[in-house]
């Protein structure tokens, strides 16, 4: 291949000649216009005539480099003369040049202060506690339409959300509430046998499962699994446009698409969260059996006597209170999507923090709270 | 004489056993601006998934000159996919990424340019579909039509020797397709790409088309064939007529 060259000569007057050398293509080096610029300044010629009887075969950066160079004889008016460059590389070149740059708006990328950053990050979380609450209020309003019969509510959306959040995640929370419930009895184990005391194992895990861990394992699990959901079928839905759809109709997209969500969760979630206390409970079970000795039955017996409805209610409370906030956050950031693909993305991805986020801090919560009324 | 680009012999499209269209039988020549067109759901996006390599013929050969482009390796494929340029029918641009980055990105994958030189090829294409001024934004930012020509940019990234079109003018308001329309022609007429486009937009396909085949959705197969301007004033196929002369018999 030849190699790609443009030399200048300065000739009479002030008129340099270029001479293009070579196949400008990919694959070669080719040179570019910030290394001829300087020899150009020197010259400080008027006019520049393009020679390319050698030029070979030519792709974009040859267009690009004379483009380049173009912009830059007009801001010098210096006189281009390219009546030897292959015609259709001219016409590219007009075709490059022929749009008016249209005013974009320019996107202002201004260096801010730290303090100013401060400043619109505040008012940022401001906006978007208003926009939390105001969809807090209007899930209100949406339940008591509900209540009174006149929210545009379909059942069969209501049964579908329940078996997919219900019954479809029975298999993981089976899996990871029983190793929950097996943790618990090996981290009590280690510290009881100390004392001797192995048969509170029992104590320990029942009580761990039933007030706390059950509720929060499948709440956990649950915004992982059915929060994003949410948030992704409701993006995709504001990306294409349906929930517009849905409000020119004057069918509020929240009786329809947030309600039967948040039911099915309140509903579904303390159900499972009662079989993942039993499985946990099977957990420890297995592990007492296994490595402590203990008989099934005096396991049994140990653990009912240490559990008492009220502490099933407690994780029952909670995963309730749950199910509201994995489905309001799932709902929320579905129905504040942007309107491009990746805001999906990013709508799951804030759903999932935002919910186990807030699940924890409930629980923390509802922990004092409970220890306070001394339930 | 001029040379074959692309050639179809005895294409039969299907989805499973659902057979979309058969027996299609046309050249692609080199320069030319090709026209597949035909009314909805007759198979033209089918036929442009299968001559982009996208998927694979029910039966029958694709020939992208010499060479079958189902009969080869997949290496050998993706080769010759890569000199395609496509631009699809929304623009099909990476939402996560600028206007300017969706330029850069086939460059960055498959050349060994320097990053200024791909900073001012990817300038000099948006510079060539009128988007100056908008390397910044992302795709989400700007209008439906500035998707298009952006989506055209990327299309003309690596210099490609086939241009494949899907729709271009839909949704395009008549000025935006008609400026579409004078940029496909002027980037055939400088780059000499053969340009393959799927339309069933009338004026657009008068005035681009320098060939075409029409695919029938009832007899499941291409009832003509030849530059759009002779099918309207020769074809004596009903059908063609009917669907080339709409409005103007009226």
């Amino acid at each position: 291949m030849n190699k790609c060259t443009f030399e200048l000569s300065l000739t009479e007057g002030k008129v340099s000649k270029a001479h293009i050398q070579g196949d400008w293509v990919m694959g070669n080096t080719v040179p570019s216009f910030k290394s001829v610029k300087p020899q150009l300044e020197k010259q400080g010629c008027v006019q520049l005539d393009l020679k390319s009887e050698q030029l070979g075969r030519w792709d974009s950066r040859f267009v690009l480099f004379l483009f380049e160079l173009d912009a830059y004889c007009k801001e010098q008016s210096i006189v281009l003369n390219m009546a030897d460059v292959p015609s259709a590389a001219q016409g590219l070149l007009n075709q490059a040049s022929a749009f008016p740059v249209r005013d974009s708006g320019q996107k202002i990328l201004e260096e801010t202060s730290s303090l100013a950053q401060i400043g619109q990050y505040t008012l940022a979380f401001y906006q978007q506690t208003l926009v939390m609450l105001t969809f807090v209020g209007e899930v209100c309003l949406s339940s008591l339409r509900l209540l009174r019969g006149k929210a545009c509510f379909r059942q069969r959306d209501l049964w579908l959300v329940m078996q997919d959040c219900g019954p479809g995640a029975l298999a993981i929370v089976t899996l990871i509430s029983m190793l929950v419930g097996l943790i618990l009895a090996f981290v009590g184990a280690m510290q009881l046998k100390i004392f001797g005391a192995q048969i509170y194992v029992a104590n320990l895990v029942g009580l761990g499962m039933a007030r706390e861990m059950g509720a929060m394992m499948t709440a956990i699990i649950m915004a992982g699994r059915t929060g994003a959901a949410f948030a992704s079928q409701l993006g995709s839905m504001q990306v294409n446009e349906e929930i517009d759809a849905l409000e020119t109709l004057g069918i509020s997209p929240i009786d329809f698409l947030v309600l039967p969500r948040m039911l099915a969760l309140i509903i579904m979630l303390p159900l499972l969260c009662l079989y993942a206390d039993l499985m946990g409970i099977l957990g420890g079970l297995v592990v007492s059996v296994t490595l402590l000795d203990i008989s099934v039955v005096e396991y049994l017996i140990q653990t009912k006597s240490a559990l008492d409805l009220n502490d099933f209610f407690a994780g029952l409370i909670k995963s309730s209170v749950f199910g509201v906030l994995v489905a309001l956050s799932g709902c929320l950031s579905g129905m504040q999507c942007g309107r491009s693909s990746s805001s999906v993305g990013d709508a799951a991805t804030a759903s999932v923090v935002a919910g186990i986020v807030s699940i924890v801090v409930a629980d923390a919560t509802l922990t004092v709270v409970y220890q306070i009324i001394d339930f | 004489m001029k040379q074959v680009h692309i050639e179809v012999k005895n294409l039969t499209m299907a989805y499973g056993d659902f057979i979309i269209q058969k027996d299609l039988n046309f050249s692609i020549y080199k320069g030319d601006i090709f026209i597949v067109m035909g009314g909805n759901g007759c198979g033209k996006s089918t036929l442009l998934r299968h001559l982009l390599g996208l998927k694979a013929p029910a039966a029958g050969d694709i020939y992208y000159q010499d060479e079958n482009l189902w009969k080869i390796s997949e290496i050998e494929r993706k080769k010759i996919m890569r000199a395609n340029g496509v631009m699809y029918q929304s623009g099909a641009l990476w939402s996560s990424l600028t206007l300017a980055e969706n330029i850069e990105l086939p460059l960055k994958e498959y050349t060994d340019l320097s990053n200024e030189e791909i900073q001012g090829l990817a300038y000099f294409k948006l510079a060539l579909v009128g988007l100056v001024g908008f390397e910044e934004y992302y795709p989400a930012e700007i209008s439906g039509g500035m998707k298009k020509r952006a989506g055209l940019a990327r299309a003309l990234a690596l210099d490609p020797d086939i241009l494949f079109f899907d729709e271009p003018s839909a949704g395009l308001d008549p000025l935006s397709a008609k400026l579409l329309d004078d940029l496909i022609i002027s980037i055939q007429a400088s780059l000499g790409t053969t340009i393959v486009v799927v339309t069933h937009d009338l004026p657009s396909l008068f005035a681009i088309g320098t060939d075409s085949v029409f695919l029938d959705s009832i007899s499941k197969t291409q009832i003509a064939q030849g530059p759009p301007k002779d099918l309207l004033n020769k074809c004596p196929n009903p059908v063609v007529q009917q669907f080339l002369s709409r409005g103007m018999h009226e």
